[in-house]
């Protein structure tokens, strides 16, 4: 099965050749997004097909001599090819009828496939370089995705800012498979998992392999470039993005970390559990203030990384306690996070597109009544609400369930910094969680409900088919997974079983179909009793209040409290909305401050609201540095402009230096 | 057959707790009332209220979505599974196991979100600030919900209410501190989730107070029907809740006779009436907040309740 993700990748990288050929011809839309759209869905097939399968491997002589390409396929790889798969058929039946009005197609269609294959390529890598190659080879493509609509304002600087975010994430990525090849140059993967580094060396390869992976996936504070870049890029980029490279980085973590080192000690569990709680709350906190619906949405996946990284921390917790089954739980409940993620945050990035391409912003302030003029977009923004802000009987809910169920599988760790840092984590999850759900109600309920704003929002249409397709199946595909957990948990025991030595008792054997984590005893969930009964009982009441009371309706203007028809501009806003919420968090998350200038009685000019945010690791970590950085320049500056010899007495010093250097270390 | 006499406890449960959640409602207007000096509407007046709007037509407002006139049935009917889930007179009953303690949570916060959704729906201020009001309240009152049943559930080795009940009622649980700070944790979250003095009041429709009312505004007819079904559901519901985590008495076991069961009916009726009487006499003695102070207040539900997880964390036994 290996031979035919490989040749998947090769396909993809013809179509990339395809898309530069046809450019701006318009079946060059067809063949390039459809022919993704079957090796995406060939891909999910083969990620099914083989997750249970042994492992299997292929090695290519190609690329470095004496090391070549080695290609591995176990069933972690499986998982998230089926996670790519699935994301990337998705956004390219999406891409179908939503780059049909692209002015500039030849800026996107060499770099989509290319983009895919080099997601597929970091998923089947098994050494040092091919893995480096294909990371870089995703983050240089989906950089030239970021900047395809280059003249807007704004995408300039988020490329520019994604692209030296990237360079860090693969030169600490690079560091790291430095440290773990170590000086013989094992730079093969089976070679780093024989090799068992000391203490001191774990702990670097671990701070290396979260800063980079960490960076790419959007850990606060290397998040920075995520609401920048994600929204610049066209829709269904942003979705693929979102849904699918943040899991790709997640994919490199899991890799390093539980897989090449084994595992990691408890300090470093504790640290990825503070990360990860932290990253969740900051991100919906700054979704929650946020009036750009694209933006909203990186941001809201800032916090859904969080999530993820909580299971994983979690699962580093319990393996570093040698408590497997406990470890099985939380990572099973991460990975399936991070499949629910990439279904809802495609499917809600597919209906920002449409209603960018509607009304042609994506300002939420200008939005309002689309439920009304694109009801089927409408309805499966709306399933992807719900799931996105964990509610049951939604996927969403089901693998922060099961998140909740580790965290209170065993609080007798021996470490204290586990033992503060676990309950604490369950809070900011709870507190994530609800503001979540706060956070699209607001986006929801300001863009889609409510009366038109604007003209362009009154106007307003449906959005084609293939869209209008795409957006349907992951609506079903996000209830399917929430009514039926367990077929993704079984799906998910041999992962869990060859990264923790255990997994989750199997599910789909019960009778109900209900969900046990643990045991029966302990806790359990059925969703698809509980929306049977939801349904069942929500019909009868309708049916029985209409049979035995008034079935009469009638329409008249809106009552509010007796001012009917008052203009649109009266409507709550997106800021309104979520100022009561910035008044209890925003104080201390961003040093939110409102300042009204109202003027005295008589006095004629106009009243002012100014609201001000600081972002305190923009301003904090990112400014310094790039101050740093210029001053170092401009002060080294001097050395471009010496004369030869010059250069040549600096080389003889260091030459001298370095030798004394290694003296020294003799 | 014992799946039949399990499948018709189970239902009997059900149509309990519907059948008495407006006269909860009604006995807590009663002791309010009494204690103003006045005699007050019947206890059975909410049902009244109830067939009055349901007799009615729905009046509708001329830009009103699918989404405005599902939101009644659909918040009634997660609010009713919840409060099914919740063991009344007996444990273990035949479906309790399909959700635990978090699903109790989730299915209010479906019901939540449903509502605040139907109020922005029309477009009009008031709907904006009853659901921004609202969902701030909730992003403390949440949190805090979950870190209760954190609580409860480490003390008790299982997140199932029925299992905690058990645990609660049989097992050395003893005094513990944890326990007391979740108690005034939910008894706050209680207050803030119900709408109830002095977060919200049930009785206002004083414009800038308002929070719940704001959103059922629009509301008429078989719709205001459903919602102020699922207003008392939530409400016998939150007092069931406590009452069978920390005042298991009477609790008859899975399956019990029907001797147990009529017991466990009438301490749950017991029960319900001091809960009746303590809520009235409680809203009776304290101011309603502005808004802006609800944040310490709820916020105080929040951290009370993580520093009884932390305790439990610490040592097993506090």
């Amino acid at each position: 099965m290996i031979e035919i993700a490989l040749s998947c990748v090769g396909l993809f990288c013809l179509l990339a050749v395809a898309g530069a050929g046809l450019g701006r011809a318009s079946s060059g839309r067809f063949i390039v997004y459809g022919g993704c759209l079957t090796i995406g869905a060939v891909l999910f097939t083969v990620g099914v097909g083989v997750i249970a399968e042994p492992v299997q491997r292929i090695a290519l002589p190609l690329g470095v001599p004496w090391v070549g390409v080695h290609l591995r396929l176990d069933a972690l790889s499986a998982f998230f090819l089926l996670l790519l798969g699935l994301g990337s058929a998705g956004a390219s039946l999406f891409a179908i009828g939503y780059c049909a009005h692209d002015q500039e197609p030849q800026r996107v269609l060499p770099f989509y496939p290319l983009f895919l294959a080099g997601m597929t390529l970091v998923l089947l890598a098994d050494d040092a370089f091919s893995f480096l190659f294909a990371w870089e080879l995703m983050s240089l493509s989906s950089w030239a995705l970021v900047m395809a609509q280059h003249r807007e304002t704004g995408t300039a600087r988020a490329a520019f800012v994604y692209l030296v975010m990237a360079v860090f994430s693969g030169l600490a990525m690079l560091l790291a498979f430095g440290v773990l090849a170590g000086p013989t140059g094992g730079y093969a993967f089976d070679a780093m998992r024989a090799a068992h580094p000391s203490a001191g060396l774990t702990a670097l390869v671990f701070a290396l392999a979260l800063a980079g992976a960490g960076s790419k996936a959007g850990l606060v504070p290397l998040h920075v470039w995520l609401p920048l870049a994600h929204p610049a890029a066209p829709s269904h980029v942003s979705a693929l993005m979102s849904g699918v490279m943040t899991k790709i980085a997640v994919y490199g973590f899991i890799r390093v970390v539980f897989d090449l080192l084994g595992g990691a000690p408890w300090w470093a569990a504790t640290i990825v559990l503070v990360v990860g709680g932290i990253t969740a709350v900051m991100g919906v906190l700054h979704a929650l203030m946020e009036r750009d619906l694209k933006r909203l949405l990186a941001y809201s996946t800032v916090e859904n990384i969080g999530i993820v990284f909580v299971g994983l921390g979690l699962a580093l917790a319990f393996k570093a306690n040698h408590f497997p089954a406990g470890a099985a739980l939380a990572l099973t409940a991460a990975l399936f996070h991070a499949l629910n993620h990439t279904l809802f945050k495609s499917l809600l990035f597919f209906g920002a597109g449409a209603v960018l391409h509607a009304t042609g912003t994506r300002d939420i302030e200008k939005l309002g009544g689309l439920l009304q003029r694109m009801p089927l977009t409408s309805a499966a923004v709306l399933v992807g609400c719900f799931a996105i802000s964990a509610l049951p009987p939604m996927n969403g809910f089901a693998s922060e369930w099961l998140t909740f169920q580790a965290i209170l599988l065993r609080p007798e760790l021996p470490q204290w910094g586990l033992k503060l840092s676990i309950p604490a984590d369950g809070a900011l999850l709870a507190l994530a969680a609800a503001l979540a759900a706060a956070c699209f109600v607001r986006a929801f309920g300001i863009a889609f409900l409510g009366r038109p704003r604007t003209a362009a929002a009154g106007g307003a249409h449906e959005t084609d088919r293939w869209s209008v397709a795409a957006m349907a199946s992951f609506a079903g595909l996000c209830l399917l997974t929430g009514l039926f957990p367990g077929v993704t948990i079984d799906l998910l025991a041999p992962v869990a079983k060859a990264l923790t030595g255990a997994s989750m008792p199997w599910q789909t054997g019960d009778a109900w179909l209900t969900t046990i984590p643990v045991a029966a005893s302990r806790s359990s969930y059925n969703a698809l009793l509980l929306f049977v009964f939801i349904l069942g009982s929500g019909g009868i009441a309708a049916a029985l209040a209409k049979r035995f009371g008034s079935s009469g309706l009638r329409r008249s203007p809106a009552w509010d409290c007796g001012f009917p028809d008052a203009s649109p501009m009266t409507q709550y806003t997106g800021a309104s909305m979520g100022q009561p919420i910035k008044r209890v968090y925003g104080a201390l998350a961003f040093h939110a401050r409102d300042v009204v200038d109202m003027p005295a009685p008589g006095d004629t000019r106009a009243a002012t609201h100014v609201v001000t945010r600081t972002d305190y690791i923009w301003d904090g970590v990112y400014v310094p540095l790039s101050r740093a950085v210029t001053w170092v320049s401009t002060y080294l500056n001097v050395l471009q402009f010496l004369t030869i010899r010059r250069y040549l007495g600096f080389v003889f010093v260091l030459l001298i230096l370095l030798l004394m250097a290694l003296a020294l270390w003799q | 057959m014992a799946v039949i006499v399990s499948l018709l406890v189970q239902f009997a449960q059900m149509l309990l707790v519907l059948a008495l959640a407006p006269l909860l409602t009604g006995v807590v207007r009663k002791v309010k009332a009494r204690l103003q000096r006045r005699i007050g509407a019947s206890v059975f007046q909410p049902y009244r209220d109830l067939r009055r709007l349901l007799g009615k037509d729905v009046v509708l407002a001329d830009n009103a979505s699918w989404l405005f006139r599902a939101a009644p049935y659909t918040i009634f009917a997660c609010t009713w599974v919840a409060a099914a889930l919740v063991p009344t007179f007996a444990t273990g009953l035949m479906f309790s196991w399909s959700g635990d303690l978090i699903v109790i949570a989730g299915l209010l916060g479906t019901a939540r979100f449903v509502q605040a959704l139907a109020a922005l729906d029309i477009g009009t201020s008031f709907g904006g600030i009853g659901a921004s009001r609202e969902v701030m309240i909730a992003s403390l009152a949440e949190p805090a919900m979950i870190l209760i049943v954190f609580s409860v559930a480490l003390i008790a080795g299982s997140t199932q209410l029925s299992v905690v009940a058990d645990h609660m009622l049989n097992g050395q649980v003893g005094l513990r501190v944890s326990l007391a700070l979740a108690l005034v944790a939910l008894l706050i979250v209680a207050m803030a989730e119900n709408a109830r003095i002095p977060v919200d009041n049930p009785a206002t429709h004083l414009e800038l107070t308002m929070v719940h009312e704001a959103m059922v505004l629009e509301y008429s007819g078989r719709h205001l029907a459903m919602i102020e079904l699922g207003v008392a559901l939530k409400l016998l519901l939150y007092i069931s809740m406590i009452a069978c985590i920390f005042f298991p008495i009477g609790l008859a076991g899975a399956n019990a006779g029907i001797g147990a069961f009529l017991i466990g009916g009438a301490a749950y009726l017991v029960k319900l009436t001091v809960a009746a009487v303590a809520l009235g006499t409680f809203e009776m003695s304290i101011a309603k907040m502005r808004v802006f102070r609800l944040p310490n207040f709820v916020g105080a539900a929040l951290m009370l309740s993580l520093l009884g997880v932390l305790l439990l964390f610490v040592s097993r036994g506090m």
